[in-house]
């Protein structure tokens, strides 16, 4: 029998509705679980009493018959999101001991949901990394292996946390943000879902941030069918977030018919790239016959400014970051660096900075400094500003055409191990994202699916690319792809 | 375009972030490697396209100027490395 932490949202919802369980008994599982996966080091900071609290509470409206959509189930929240009295620290030492006197909106939302947290998930430090090896906390481990290699591997990042969690059945989902793929990065390293909807969907007020233009929040899940679930109660119009898009939040769980009949699937010539792995380029090709034999047509399409997502990312996003950072500045919150005799404001700003963030953070920090300096602004930033309007022309012209959704691999490779890309440069590590960071620049929803296992046994996934405001029709296309490809393999349990 | 030792030293300081002279030359290392990468850009024709400023087409919001929130002074503090007196303490900054 499938223990109680095994379980998908959706399959718990039932449950716990039809009396088969309680959320209490859900929640000790899930606590138990976590207990035992320190190993994993993907929960950061363990919050039983509240979830125990929460729980209770969600069984008393469960037996009332006043249970919202994600009453009584357990979650996993990123360190990004400020939760209340809760620490909050975006994986960083800068924010050690900082306890949020709010709550984010979408932690909030899924609250009101009747959802229970379970504690606060492992993440790169301020979003920054593609393997989550830049925490202040150390490496998130991924529940995966390469056979009977012992070797750990990185369940990417920056959700690498998260990812872990909900792969080894930590909690039954998780929270995650995506910059320029740590969403669907992770999930593609774990076997799991993980969708970035469109940029505004969902509220970033109290998500600790990084770079303003292009961070979204979203769910990482079991199916997508949970996707669905936690996207609804995760999005919503917020006044607080002066982008958060006004507009009606459909049933996206009703929008999985099955039935992707006739739609257009563009098929992008340039994601095709030097050196990809073959294994990569075959998962593709199944997926592309996946979707034709559900009846979708699938179209050669042309997004000729793909190659310049990446550099254009690497200004923007350290541009923005440089501003965003600047708040850590050891007067507010967070750390305060032990100043010496005759030391000034600067000093204390200088050496605060400096012990309180980790090598990747200061170097976009400075690249963003660098790049929004007199007499660089427009050779860089406002260069990559126009670079950017051309990538989401891009997409644009390719809508026009009539494509409904856009298919590609998620990520170049499948995970890799911890520590084996120390040596490498930055550079190197910015390129898992190739394949992602198109769709943070562009503002579009993304969602990556587990379409198959490398010859080595680890996961793989696909990514799906919609229309903006389309998450209800992209939904529907994961899920006809999530059937067709089956992925049903799970970790082999070491922890 | 290529960074020096000094060029670090001047981002470092205009970031606020203290970096011991002997880690400069490997910062400048890597500064060009990630700015190498960034010229890429300069083969793209961006003539007649404007800068992005928003990814979603969006008029912001209006609302009544008022005041709508205020007096939470001890939770405004509650998280200063060094509050006294209702008030955030830094090191002396005029001289």
């Amino acid at each position: 029998m499938t223990k109680l932490n095994e379980l998908t949202l959706s399959a718990a919802r039932d449950a716990l509705r039809a009396g088969e369980t309680t959320s209490k008994e859900l929640t000790e599982a899930c606590l138990t679980a976590i207990d035992a996966a320190g190993a994993l080091n993907a929960f950061v900071h363990h919050t039983p009493e509240v979830a125990l609290e929460r729980a209770v509470a969600a069984d008393a409206r469960l037996a009332k018959g006043d249970a919202p959509a994600m009453c009584g189930l357990p979650i996993g929240i990123k360190d990004l999101f400020c939760t209340k009295g809760v620490p909050s620290q975006a994986g960083s030492r800068i924010l050690e001991g900082f306890l949020p006197e709010y709550e984010s909106t979408v932690s909030q939302n899924l609250a009101d949901a009747g959802a229970v947290m379970l504690g606060k998930l492992n993440m790169d430090e301020f979003a920054m990394g593609s393997s989550n090896e830049t925490s202040t906390y150390g490496n998130a481990v991924n529940p995966w292996r390469r056979g009977n290699d012992d070797a750990q591997l990185t369940p990417g990042g920056s959700s690498g946390g998260s990812a872990a969690a909900v792969a080894a059945d930590l909690c039954l989902a998780a929270t995650g943000t995506d910059t320029g793929g740590s969403i669907r990065q992770p999930a593609a390293f774990t076997g799991t879902v993980g969708i970035k909807p469109t940029y505004g969907r969902c509220s970033r007020w109290g998500i600790v941030a990084f770079a303003s233009s292009l961070d979204q929040a979203g769910p990482m899940t079991k199916s997508v069918r949970d996707a669905a679930i936690m996207l609804e109660a995760m999005c919503g119009h917020d006044p607080k977030d002066s982008t958060s898009a006004d507009l009606p939040v459909p049933n996206f769980e009703a929008a999985l018919s099955g039935d992707i009949n006739g739609k257009k699937i563009g098929i992008p010539k340039e994601y095709r790239m030097d050196g990809m792995p073959d294994e990569i380029e075959t998962l593709w090709q199944d997926g592309i016959a996946m979707m034709k034999d559900a009846g979708a047509e699938i179209v050669d399409i042309s997004l000729p400014h793909t190659k310049y997502a990446l550099p254009a990312y690497y200004v923007i996003a350290p541009a923005e970051a440089s501003s965003n950072l600047a708040r850590y500045d050891g007067v507010r919150y967070g750390h305060r660096a032990k100043l010496d005799q005759g030391d000034g404001i600067t000093e204390m700003y200088e050496k605060t900075r400096a012990e309180g963030f980790g090598d990747e953070v200061k170097r976009r920090v400075m690249i963003g400094t660098y790049v929004l300096s007199a007499g660089f602004y427009d050779a860089y930033y406002n260069r990559a500003r126009r670079v950017r309007t051309l990538i989401k022309r891009d997409f644009e012209q390719v809508f026009a055409q009539g494509i409904d959704a856009i298919l590609t691999p998620a990520t170049p490779s499948a995970a890799f191990g911890l520590g084996e890309m120390t040596d490498a440069d930055p550079v190197a590590m910015y390129l898992n994202d190739v394949f992602t960071v198109t769709v943070n620049l562009a503002g579009l929803p993304g969602i990556a699916v587990p379409a198959g296992l490398d010859k080595q046994g680890l996961p793989l996934g696909l990514q799906l690319i919609g229309q903006p405001w389309a998450e209800a029709d992209l939904l529907c296309a994961a899920h006809v792809l999530e059937q067709a490809a089956g992925f049903v393999a799970k970790p082999a349990k070491w922890w | 375009m290529s960074i020096d030792e000094s060029t670090a030293a001047r981002v470092a300081k205009l970031a606020r972030i203290k970096v011991e002279p002997d880690a400069l030359p490997a910062l400048a290392g890597e500064f060009n490697t990630i700015l190498g990468f960034i010229e890429q850009l300069n083969e793209v024709n961006i003539e007649g396209v404007d800068p992005m400023t928003s990814v979603t087409p969006q008029v912001l919001k209006r609302r009544v100027d008022e005041v709508t929130d205020g007096n939470q002074q001890a939770k405004v503090l509650s998280n200063a490395p060094d509050a006294r007196e209702g008030f955030f303490a830094v090191p002396k900054v005029v001289e």
